[in-house]
């Protein structure tokens, strides 16, 4: 019988989850259900009050906005990704485009954010520029409002949005927009009705990966927007560090952790029904093992080398 | 007929330094099967291409029905394409991906369903209409895509090499039911092959392309028995090569000097002077093999040594090494009839006799 070094292969990732990512969510599940400490930290006494105190109309008021923010800087993410996904899998020299929006990985996130106050201060370059062409001299306050916020929430997320955009519609077969065209679709009705469903996976993925950190945003909110901006994440470190309610910042990271979970849970339930169909094989005629197996293969073979 | 004539005039276009098609014009007639013929590279796919709208033609034009098309959009022109790789759409079902020119148009409900499975029946897929393309074998994804094609009831089907990607059995099945769909529908086909046999099978005219030109435009018949070129008659079927110069001429006799053959005499009406280097050419199953020599009068006889018997039931190829050296392709027929003839085998001497008549000259340069 062939040895199955599956487990050992899959210990250190379990090893290093379990250390870094496990370990810590439970703890901030145990501090959510004790008595918040004077001067912060918890005592060890069992306690509902913080996820009670979640129940405040200013929290609900943040929670709101992080949502819309949230929303908007995604799906503005992913109307500028994807045309330049797109512009990516059809270019000629895919390599140094990939370069490009992989780039701005090089500089430190922190870095990035000061770029853009750099750009939009009162004494920023965009000012500058708008002074030397005869704008007003007083100069345009564009930092520290929600639109800067969404601005550089786009900007910093676009990577991650167009790199899975780019893959799947690199495999994307093109003679199928032909095809539709020739059928009779405009040249919008065949990008809505033949490429978007074929590229859903990716636009699913560019969907989690710029939503999920979007919605827990820190820095950004705090560095470029103004008293209004303050998004979720501000609200739980304001708890640790400020208020020194560590119960109530378990809590509402809990609560935020539990819905995305949910979210991200509910697509990748229905993404694999799609693979499933690719098989075309008689489960009954055959042992399940088998039928997995050969799903995968086939699943493999339709991500690896259609084209 | 409910085809339409499409007419194409002096068409070029270029892709970056190659020239794909120069200055090609074609006339197809309505209601025909029109095969374009060549060799990979040599343009036929981009003039179908240039049809259908994909690509603008650098100069020249399209008509469709005597009305100018050049420059219109695919969706714009009154015809279709069968794909080479079918480009069926994954994510819909077959009765989808048949029924998505109808959904376009906002064809009502009951009328999609109706035409749908009209020409789901026109290829006997009506019991597949729910399954993915993913499920399908090569020539059932090949028969949606002719229904999708066909349900817009275009003037014009253009298939683009539909039938390249099937195994050679399935290949013949299929262009049979395309031959019986096409009388059918009574519409103009203009077909995409770099097979021979497939174009002069179901053809009624055939265009023979090679380097971004249409060399010769005739029926399987005349392109076949008549070439208009040394290249034409080698990319059509097996032939025989003569060259050498003209010795004499009496009308339409021709007699050439052949390189490793001897004297040579044609019939053929192409005037040719005395001197001049020419090609002629004849069809391997025009020629005669036999141990003796034959008694008629009035044919070429050369005089060889079998160096290649190929026995493949129906016929038997015979490649024969002249006294002169050239090597000439001889097909005999095994009919009832021809069994009294002895065995010709490996290594025999033969007399290959052929007429004057079935020999066609090719090319010709003024000596």
């Amino acid at each position: 019988m062939k040895k199955n070094y599956g487990t050992a292969y899959a210990a250190p990732q379990a090893l290093w989850l379990t250390v870094f990512f496990a370990a810590p969510l439970l703890i901030i599940i145990a501090y959510s259900f004790l008595k918040k400490g004077l001067y912060g930290g918890v005592e060890l006494e069992f306690s509902l009050r913080a996820y009670t105190d979640m129940a405040n109309p200013t929290l609900l008021r943040v929670a709101l906005k992080t949502l819309w923010v949230s929303l908007a800087a995604t799906v503005a993410t992913i109307l500028i990704a994807l045309p330049c996904g797109y512009s990516v899998a059809r270019s000629q020299n895919q390599a140094i485009r990939l370069f490009l929006v992989i780039v701005p990985f090089w500089t430190n996130f922190l870095v990035r954010i000061y770029a853009w106050i750099a750009i939009l201060g009162n004494e920023g370059f965009l000012n500058q520029a708008l002074r030397f062409l005869g704008f007003r001299p007083e100069g345009y306050q564009f930092l520290y409002n929600q639109g800067a916020v969404i601005l550089v929430l786009v900007y910093m997320y676009l990577p991650y949005a167009i790199l899975p955009l780019f893959s799947t519609i690199d495999k994307f077969d093109f003679t199928l927009l032909e095809a539709a065209r020739d059928l009779g679709a405009s040249r919008m009705q065949s990008y809505i009705k033949v490429m978007l469903p074929n590229i859903r996976g990716g636009v699913v993925t560019a969907v989690l990966f710029t939503f999920i950190p979007i919605f827990g945003a820190y820095a950004v909110p705090l560095l470029i927007g103004g008293k209004d901006s303050y998004m979720l994440g501000n609200v739980i470190a304001d708890q640790v560090t400020k208020t020194r309610n560590w119960p109530l910042a378990a809590a509402i990271s809990m609560t935020v952790t539990l819905i995305t979970a949910i979210a991200v849970f509910l697509f990748a339930l229905k993404k694999p029904k799609e693979h499933l169909e690719v098989a075309d094989v008689d489960p009954a005629s055959i042992g399940h093992d088998l039928l997995v197996s050969k799903v995968r293969v086939k699943t493999m073979h339709k991500k690896g080398g259609e084209r | 007929m409910k085809g339409s004539d499409v007419a194409v005039s002096s068409v070029s276009k270029s892709f970056g330094a190659f020239a794909a098609l120069k200055d090609v014009s074609l006339e197809i007639q309505k209601g025909e099967f029109f095969s374009l013929l060549g060799p990979s590279g040599c343009g036929k796919t981009t003039l179908l291409r240039v049809i259908a709208g994909f690509e603008d033609p650098d100069a020249g034009s399209v008509k469709i029905d005597g009305a100018e098309v050049t420059g219109l959009s695919p969706d714009k022109r009154h015809c279709n394409t069968v794909f080479q790789s079918y480009a069926l759409f994954p994510h819909l079902t077959v009765f989808e991906n048949v029924a998505f020119p109808l959904r376009i148009k906002k064809t009502p409900a009951r009328l999609v369903k109706e035409l749908v499975f009209k020409h789901l029946s026109l290829v006997q897929l009506e019991a597949h209409a729910n399954k993915k393309p993913s499920q399908l074998s090569g020539g059932q994804k090949q028969r949606v895509a002719i229904a999708r094609a066909l349900i817009n009831e275009p003037s014009v089907l253009l298939l683009d090499e539909p039938l390249s990607a099937l195994d050679a059995k399935l290949r013949q099945h299929m262009l049979m039911e395309l031959d019986a769909i096409h009388d059918k529908v009574g519409i103009t086909f203009i077909y995409v092959t770099h097979d021979q046999q497939e174009a002069l099978s179901v053809s009624d005219r055939i265009a023979v392309m090679n380097a971004g030109l249409v060399l010769q435009v005739g029926s399987p018949q005349q392109i076949y028995e008549n070439p208009a070129s040394e290249f034409v008659a080698r990319f059509i079927g097996e032939t025989n090569i003569f060259q050498g110069p003209v010795l004499s001429r009496h009308g339409t006799l021709t007699t050439l000097e052949a390189e490793g053959c001897g004297t040579i005499l044609v019939d053929d009406e192409t005037i040719a002077n005395v001197g001049d280097r020419i090609t002629a050419t004849i069809r391997p199953e025009k020629i005669r093999i036999s141990n003796e020599i034959p008694a008629a009068d009035n044919i070429n006889i050369v005089r060889g040594i079998v160096e290649e018997p190929v026995y493949s039931g129906f016929q038997t190829k015979y490649i024969v090494r002249t006294e002169g050296g050239a090597r000439l392709t001889i097909f005999r027929q095994h009919a009832a009839w021809s069994e009294g003839i002895p065995d010709i085998e490996w290594k025999d001497k033969v007399y290959l006799s052929f007429s004057a008549r079935d020999l066609v000259i090719v090319e010709r340069d003024k000596g």
